[in-house]
């Protein structure tokens, strides 16, 4: 049975601790970095999930680019509340996917927003692939809490993930990968 | 890239009588992210927040950012509990599916957060972050009501995910 974790409530029991196994991490060092990327992700699963923490060094939307696709093919839609107005946008043809808001220095230290990514059927060949995003961070009277869709429109296998911000992703973010098996 | 087998079941309680809360104590350390998911009502006589305090800090540490829609309207808000992470609302007859991620819960570097997906059968589908303001570990995990007790069947279990 696959498990993942947003809808993991669907969990009763006979839980196959094979099905969900990590593919690989990434801890940002010293210095901050200016992308985190997951190369050469094996086509072998049925889904995948990252998971971590981030925190930026100066922008606070983390984008995510698949496959190196440089063009104007990503598209995405966005639930959000900030403490007191729940609001929802959306974008197309962007050249890369908006897929989290993170905190920066002047949100206070020590601070990192929180996500988890689901790619369903990231291997498949005949449609786009779809993107969706768990995330938030509380800044101790501010913050913001988003669900996302966000959308490639190619149907290659997602092969390659890369993680950036305009300027770059701060020390101790952590991006975890995992496959999930179907 | 080596995978390896990882998602574990670290522990589970399911209540016999009502009680005023569940503690995980002793979570290992082992673990990148832990997922807490709870199912249950409470007998408060309504709807109460779902509380989760860890470590067993009492102080004004802690902070939600919380939104949701109850069929009618959306609502964004600042929770105005301080001492404990507010996970969703129970109910006292419908049971309430909580699903908590609490991320990089063993390093020692970073404040931790929770995010949470709940809901409420009786009219609110949840979603929010919360950040407990200390670098440690998190080793114990209380769960309780804001008011009242857990009801007799209400379930918690803890998983661990391993990264590679």
């Amino acid at each position: 049975m696959p498990i993942l974790g947003i809808i993991a409530s669907s969990i009763t029991g006979g839980l196959s601790t094979t099905a969900y196994e990590s593919i690989s991490t990434v801890t940002v060092g010293s210095g901050g970095t200016s992308a985190v990327t997951f190369s050469s992700i094996p086509s072998t699963y049925t889904h995948l999930q990252v998971r971590g923490i981030a925190r930026s060094t100066g922008s606070s939307s983390m984008k995510l680019r698949i496959n190196s696709d440089t063009g104007s093919n990503y598209s995405y839609h966005q639930l959000y509340g900030n403490g007191s107005t729940v609001s929802s946008n959306g974008y197309a043809s962007f050249t890369t996917m908006y897929i989290a808001n993170l905190p920066v220095a002047a949100d206070g230290a020590n601070l990192f927003d929180g996500f988890v990514i689901d790619i369903l059927d990231y291997a498949n060949t005949s449609k786009y692939k779809t993107f969706r995003s768990l995330n938030g961070f509380d800044a101790n009277g501010s913050g913001y809490i988003a669900l996302e869709s966000d959308a490639w429109l190619n149907t290659s296998a997602v092969t390659t993930l890369e993680f950036t911000t305009s300027v770059g992703i701060a020390q101790y973010s952590s991006f975890a990968l995992y496959g999930i098996k179907g | 890239m080596a995978a390896g087998a990882t998602y574990e079941p670290i522990a589970t309680n399911t209540l016999g009588s009502a009680t005023a809360s569940i503690t995980f104590s002793s979570i290992p350390s082992t673990y990148t992210d832990l997922i807490l998911i709870c199912n249950g009502t409470n007998t408060a006589g309504g709807s109460t927040e779902l509380l989760l305090r860890y470590n067993s800090d009492t102080g004004t540490n802690y902070s939600t950012v919380f939104m949701f829609g109850n069929g009618t309207t959306t609502s964004s808000q600042i929770s105005g509990i301080n001492t404990s992470v507010a996970a969703g609302q129970t109910d006292i007859t419908k049971p309430t599916p909580v699903i908590c991620h609490i991320n990089n819960y063993s390093n020692s570097t970073t404040y931790k957060t929770s995010l949470v997906r709940a809901s409420d059968s009786a009219g609110k589908v949840w979603a929010s972050i919360s950040l407990w303001r200390s670098t440690s570990a998190i080793s114990t995990i209380n769960i309780r009501p804001y008011s009242g007790n857990l009801s007799s069947g209400f379930t918690a279990t803890i998983y661990g995910i391993a990264a590679a």
